[in-house]
């Protein structure tokens, strides 16, 4: 028994193999082999029908070069960011934290609306949530222009990105607040009263005193956020990237590019810079909270 | 009770009820809509009637989507639940060789391939092998891509599971395989009871991987259908959409419901900083 201090279950090395290895088999099946297919079809001139469809030709780089040039790409690349930083990065960012801050004092009556009401927000399916959001913004009738006393407004046509990206705070809000209420738990609640005896402002509290602790979730959040807001396909069904490609973010250009347009090596080179971004932002997230420990 | 105290607390609770509003009246159209005579797409006091939820039970595809959302999410969600549970308490338990090296690349796989990411392999690899249209498929493809975080999520409440535990069960001569169905898997309950319901939830509303991979209509779940309810005019058939979207909400609200009872809607060990 000399291993176990460290296998207390008994298990033995082979049977933990046999454990883990189907949950192996299917995420390599269905998530690494198509990740680096990817890789692959991006270097080729495959389409969905047609010639290239039967014996698609190796490209090499062609397609990265096309995207860099083309200019639906570009336009998507710098809506996919504005979309990521807006809505994200500050939006449910400072949403999420003001939440979990302001919601600490209040009666727990109302409390638990709040954060239900957030939280159903979060996990109502995204289709019914598109159909939610159509009712609050459409022409004539939408909830919003009612309340604004102006109804000829058609929102997700005249601002389909700053539509996007405040339905995208209502959308995403949850997770943020969640975090920050439980790492707001972690501050110690004695620094918290020395500064209020101090006669510190709310905000010189939050600066000096729960910043420091809770820098970690911070980014934390904001990594994660950040990573489901660029791959995020809702935006497809709230505006399918129009009117004239205004609200195109990357997954909605990859999908039409793809299923749409039937170029699926094109469609493949845009996915492969897509998880190339994902990647650079999971690896500079890492080493900052590397440097952190 | 100074001026300036009664003037804060107004402000606050004044951004309270405007936050309130701002997450609340979109849902008010999911408790009127479905229930007015004349439903559109805006908000109204409803003229009450039942005439939609009969059109919607009447529907040829709406009750056979919702089953096929059922089948789909079931299947997925176990298969994540069980595999996610018994990777999770190998790699708790057992130094595997590299296995610190797996967890990383599980760490990174989880937030770095999305099904966005690689829709384009994904359609195709399931075009060459036939399973367009197939539940089992397209089930074990949401599965696939819900691993990784589920193992990282159960791995942390594994880990929490005192190993003491195991040992004395061992002790009395306990088999591996009861040291797990009766020592680990119900003391790591409310875990495997956490990636159960976020496997679930998540797989209810996928849209993305069914919209792909699932083209005959009889086969669609609620996902789909939701999105392509026209009417014989080709215009959105509100008759239908509002009942039906209430429908397809009831499951993951009464989830919720049970989750924030029984556990509460919190983070516990799950996330580190």
């Amino acid at each position: 028994m000399a291993s176990s201090g460290l296998d207390s279950s008994g298990l033995g090395v082979r049977r933990a193999v046999g454990f883990v290895a189907p949950a192996l088999l299917l995420i390599g099946v269905f998530l690494v082999f198509p990740a680096l297919w990817t890789l692959y079809i991006g270097i080729t001139n495959y389409q969905l029908t047609g010639a290239a469809a039967a014996n698609p030709q190796v490209v090499g780089l062609d397609n990265v070069v096309e995207a860099a040039r083309d200019p639906l790409f570009t336009n998507s690349l710098w809506l996919t960011a504005l979309f990521v930083l807006g809505s994200a990065v500050i939006g449910q960012n400072v949403l999420g934290f003001g939440l979990a801050w302001l919601l600490r004092t209040v009666r727990p009556g109302l409390r638990r609306t709040v954060e239900g009401l957030v939280l159903l927000s979060w996990i109502l399916p995204s289709t019914v949530v598109a159909y939610l959001w159509f009712a609050v913004l459409s022409r004539d009738t939408g909830t919003l222009g009612m309340l604004l006393g102006s109804p000829q407004t058609a929102w997700l046509v005249q601002y389909p990105m700053t539509s996007l990206i405040i339905f995208n705070v209502w959308r995403g809000t949850a997770f943020s607040m969640l975090l920050y209420t439980s790492a707001l738990a972690a501050v110690p609640p004695s620094q918290l009263e020395t500064a209020r005896l101090m006669g510190a402002s709310g905000w010189q509290t939050v600066r000096d005193v729960v910043f420091p602790h809770i820098r970690g979730h911070v980014l934390t959040n904001t990594l994660l956020i950040s990573l489901w807001t660029a791959n995020d396909f809702t935006p497809f069904l709230l505006t399918a990237g129009g009117p004239n490609h205004q609200s195109e973010v990357l997954p909605v250009l990859i999908y039409r590019q793809a299923l749409e347009g039937g170029r699926l090596g094109y469609a493949s080179a845009m996915s492969m810079l897509l998880l190339v971004g994902n990647l650079v932002i999971a690896l500079v997230y890492l080493r900052l909270l590397r440097r952190r420990a | 009770m100074s001026p300036l105290w009664i003037v804060r607390r107004i402000g606050f609770y004044v951004l309270i009820t405007l936050v309130l509003a701002f997450f609340a009246v979109p849902m008010l159209w999911l408790a009127s809509a479905p229930f007015d005579s004349k439903p559109g797409l805006g908000l109204r006091w409803p003229d009450w009637t039942w005439r939609n939820v009969v059109a919607t039970f009447d529907h040829p595809y709406a009750l056979t989507s919702l089953l096929n959302s059922l089948v789909l999410c079931v299947i997925a969600t176990v298969v994540t639940t069980v595999l996610a549970a018994l990777a999770a308490y190998a790699l708790s338990r057992v130094r595997i060789p590299g296995r610190d090296l797996l967890l990383y690349l599980l760490l990174l796989l989880s937030s770095v391939v999305t099904g966005t990411a690689a829709m384009v392999p994904i359609f195709v690899m399931m075009l060459q092998l036939g399973l367009i249209n197939s539940q089992f498929g397209t089930a074990l493809v949401i599965a696939g891509g819900m691993l990784p975080a589920a193992i990282f999520i159960l791995k942390d409440f594994m880990d929490a599971v005192p190993r003491s535990y195991e040992e004395s069960a061992r002790v009395f001569g306990a088999s591996p395989r009861q040291v797990l169905s009766h020592v680990v898997l119900p003391v790591a309950r409310p875990g495997v009871a956490t990636i159960f319901v976020w496997a679930f939830v998540n797989a209810w509303g996928n849209f993305l991987l069914p919209f792909l991979l699932m083209r005959d209509v009889g086969q669609q779940p609620a996902a789909v259908l939701l999105r392509t309810l026209y009417d014989e005019g080709g215009s959105a058939n509100l008759t239908v959409i509002p009942v039906f979207s209430l429908l397809y909400s009831i499951p993951v609200v009464v989830l919720y419901l049970f989750v924030n009872k029984r556990y509460g809607f919190r983070f516990h060990g799950g996330i580190k900083s």
